[in-house]
């Protein structure tokens, strides 16, 4: 009865999302006050009816409601309660069910806090992401209906793939479809103006929090994923320029670039025509994304259960939502006028700089991703491109970024002088020199790529702690320095902060991708392995009885210069429901490295007590690269309250 | 028609590909073994005790090489259009490779069963799998350690190669045999090989 209720709510919330996007739309066009008018309650309905949908299902995985097949397909009674629910974005179905709950309460928030939005603008907003939403909703119910019942049920479901068994699991996907979904409202912000022809200041304004409230969820899922790889695969890498990474990746990429671009347009009118088409692109590829997923076009780690209809589907709605916005685009563009006059030299030409290299970089990702399909279409054979071609490729693109992320805060808009940009950063660039020289030397091997990421991480990081403390004192007055210190504009602290966070990041991808040492062993109990100063001595293997599995338990203790420091456990897991066994990591993490131990198969399978291939790792300041990312998202997350956009707007409200 | 409708362009050129990728299989890689002598193999025929059989034995025949096991699910889907190729008898052959009929299922603990008892439960699992889903082959090989798999180069079940009359290979097919690719692909090369 609940699934068939959620069946229902998932229906007439796709007649709402269609009226909210109809309705609002035609009214903002023709000025029909009542249409427009329609927007915020419909959304409220919306919201309400996908809410309670999920819900429902979320029911029947909590109940073990086998006689729905999705249920049936990804869980189990022996599963506990925590991995039950978030089962329910464990497959194709439900995740797209996910995706439509947090496309709802996206709209939801736009709703509630843009109350000083122009009733027009707000109505063409909320309708835009109205049609989107209609377009996923027709998805869900005629491919992937998550509320498909198996009449008569069975007694017990297939369970949840064990990987996916894992805390990680829990919020990764949450937090990247938040980010992925976060980009339909700079998106919507984007077609909202170009249907109004009213590409200003006050449109770039309202759209900056939204975009970098996207940008922060996409950047923390992508984060969490990489951590989840690392800890849950066994195998130590965080990265792997998989096809389904780089869907992820590619939004974010573009989403970095408009929200930069989004600065230049909000503070000078400048860019406005590139911006938009960059809050095009970032959603458009998210459903990008969504397409390489789950149509089978690629293959991957990832690979949802594909059918042919589904991917005929998502190309049709790729086409309807992304042609229409580029052909709207086309339309309307010329006839928007240009910005500010800028000189070669200023804010603005680096920023444009920073966003032709950071699409360039998108662009050859996507190359990259795109290649092996093109080479098939061709008939010409069938390649894989991997790691070599991305690091070969991305990482030249990205120095010059980071290089000018240094100086960017330095340039004044409009017009800079380079001799006193030069004189401001000359020191910085001095002392980050002095770290690189240094930091290599400590470790005891030269590495010149190695030494060139620490010299850009300390550049950034130097340049940035002196261009806020110059900003501090040139602001100070009479107050103390503290004071002056919080009395900085959030979008300022957090633009630095995130811009500390990727030379925080950088390091670690620099440091651990020369120091790091694997070896891969076979070991007996009582034996010791050595790595980087590390001993690992094997007490043996016993038997462990989870909940759903059957592990074998590895006990190894860690030391260094003979004292003892830790036991580590890393396991093998059968799961009862799954053939291929699961591997779970013991990792001693710690801010300056993380000592990893995975256990590989028993030399003699009959004899589980005797030797055992083990892997263990070394890896100098691996955690940096997720820190970075979290404090790069903590930058975003202080930017986002920037005083600026909550005052402009109750000014705005006074004047409506 | 101004310049900003590159991007539209650029766009439409991404979905055209998009859509041919759609009809592209990514996971049919083509096997080096085509154009190659089969791999040699000399293994116990099932229900015949004491039988062995090669592909040297078929030589002057055209016949299907297919890869199955009763824990494969896909082969379960692949099965009917197996036997209705043989009951429609043209007389192309099908010899069934039985790959690892244990040691592949996930569900069995390999160290639970005794040495021993492996191959007779084996058999004991392919016949009673072929009784009841039908039994399209001329006979069935097992290759109850995945040696033959190997040379081969299995790495899905079901796998289906075509051979020719001098043995050689002239097409792998990874994944269930759809009645589609059997009438438009493997009856036509059969019958061109036949000539």
């Amino acid at each position: 009865m609940i699934p068939e209720l959620g069946h229902f709510a998932l229906i007439f919330s796709a007649i709402v999302a269609l009226l909210l996007g109809t309705l609002p739309l035609i009214g903002a066009h023709q000025g029909r006050p009542a249409w427009i008018a329609l927007a915020r309650p419909a959304t409220d309905v919306f919201a309400l009816l996908v809410t309670f949908s999920f819900l429902c299902l979320t029911w029947a995985f909590i109940a073990n409601d086998f006689s729905v097949v999705y249920v049936a397909q990804h869980s189990n009674s022996l599963l506990p309660i925590e991995y039950r629910i978030s089962a329910v974005w464990g497959g194709h179905e439900g995740s797209l069910l996910l995706w439509m709950l947090m496309m709802s309460w996206w709209a939801l928030a736009v709703r509630l806090f843009s109350r000083q939005l122009p009733d027009v603008m707000l109505a063409r907003v909320l309708g835009t992401l109205g049609l989107v939403c209609f377009g996923f909703l027709l998805f869900i119910l005629f491919t992937s209906n998550p509320f498909e019942r198996l009449l008569p049920g069975v007694a017990e479901g297939r369970d949840l793939n064990p990987l996916l068994q894992d805390p990680g699991l829990i919020i990764h996907p949450p937090l990247l479809y938040m980010g992925y979904v976060g980009f339909s409202v700079a998106y919507a912000f984007a077609i909202a103006a170009l249907l109004s022809g009213k590409l200003d200041a006050a449109w770039a304004r309202w759209s900056r929090p939204w975009t970098t409230a996207a940008w922060v969820f996409l950047t923390l899922g992508i984060a969490m994923g990489s951590w989840w790889a690392y800890y849950e695969l066994g195998w130590g890498g965080w990265w792997f320029w998989d096809p389904v990474e780089n869907a992820s990746f590619m939004p974010w990429l573009i989403g970095t670039a408009l929200m930069h671009s989004l600065a230049a347009t909000e503070k000078r009118g400048s860019f406005k025509n590139w911006t938009v088409l960059l809050a095009i692109s970032a959603f458009s590829l998210s459903l990008l994304g969504t397409f390489l997923v789950r149509s089978g076009v690629l293959t991957s780690v990832h690979a949802f259960a594909t059918d042919p209809t589904r991917g005929i589907f998502i190309l049709i709605f790729l086409v309807a939502v992304v042609g229409t916005s580029l052909a709207l685009f086309a339309w309307r563009a010329p006839s928007v006028g240009l910005g500010g006059k800028f000189g070669l030299v200023s804010r603005e030409s680096l920023l444009l700089t920073n966003n032709v290299l950071l699409v360039v970089s998108c662009a050859t990702v996507l190359l990259g991703t795109l290649y092996p399909l093109l080479i098939d279409a061709l008939g010409l054979g069938k390649i894989s491109v991997g790691p070599p071609y991305f690091d070969a490729v991305f990482v030249p693109v990205m120095v010059p970024v980071l290089f000018l992320m240094g100086i960017a805060p330095f340039a004044r808009w409009k017009e800079a002088s380079l001799p006193e940009i030069q004189r401001a950063v000359r020191w910085a660039l001095a002392a980050a020199a002095v770290v690189a020289i240094a930091l290599p030397l400590i470790y005891g091997e030269w590495k010149t790529l190695t030494a060139l990421g620490i010299l850009l991480a300390g550049w950034i990081l130097f340049t940035a702690g002196l261009n806020f403390f110059q900003r501090v004192s040139a602001t100070r007055g009479e107050r103390s320095l503290l004071a002056s210190v919080f009395s900085q504009p959030a979008s300022f602290a957090g633009m630095h902060l995130a811009h500390i966070g990727v030379a925080v990041f950088v390091v670690g991808v620099a440091m651990v991708s020369s120091y790091e040492e694997e070896k891969d062993v076979k070991m007996a109990p009582g034996e010791t392995v050595e790595v980087s100063g590390y001993s690992f001595t094997f007490n043996g293997v016993q038997a462990v009885q989870g909940p759903n599995y059957q592990a074998a338990q590895g006990e190894f203790d860690l030391s260094m210069d003979g004292r003892f420091i830790r036991k580590l456990n890393p396991e093998k897991r059968n799961y009862f429901s799954s053939s291929m066994p699961m591997t779970e990591a013991a990792i001693d993490a710690g801010l300056w490295r993380d000592v990893y131990v995975s256990l590989g198969e028993p030399i003699n399978p009959d004899q589980p007590e005797g030797e055992w291939a083990v892997r263990v790792y070394y890896k100098p300041f691996v955690d940096w690269i997720w820190g970075g990312c979290v404090i790069m998202s903590l930058g975003g997350l202080i930017a986002m309250f920037d005083r600026r956009y909550r005052n402009r707007r109750k000014t705005g409200g006074k004047q409506a | 028609m101004n310049r900003y409708f590159w991007v539209l362009g650029a766009f439409i050129a991404l979905v055209v590909l998009l859509a041919v990728g759609l009809n592209l299989n990514p996971r049919d890689v083509p096997s080096p073994l085509v154009g190659k002598p089969a791999p040699a193999f000399r293994l116990a025929v099932l229900g015949q005790e004491g039988q062995t059989m090669g592909p040297e034995d078929l030589k002057g025949k055209v016949w299907l090489f297919n890869v199955w096991a009763s824990w494969c699910v896909s082969c379960r889907q692949e099965h009917p259009v197996l036997v209705d190729f043989a009951r429609r008898g043209n007389g192309t052959p099908i010899v069934g490779l039985n790959y690892k009929e244990l040691r592949g299922d996930g569900a069995i603990d390999m160290r639970r069963v005794p040495a021993e008892q492996e191959v007779p439960l084996a058999l004991e699992r392919a016949s009673g799998w072929l009784k009841t889903h039908g039994d399209p082959y001329l006979l069935t090989v097992m290759d109850i350690d995945g040696r033959v798999g190997i040379d081969y180069g299995v790495y899905g079940v079901p796998e289906t190669y075509v051979i020719d009359k001098t043995g050689i290979i002239r097409m792998k097919h990874t994944g269930p045999i759809s009645p589609q690719i059997l009438n438009e692909k493997i009856l036509p090369l059969v019958a061109e090989l036949n000539k």
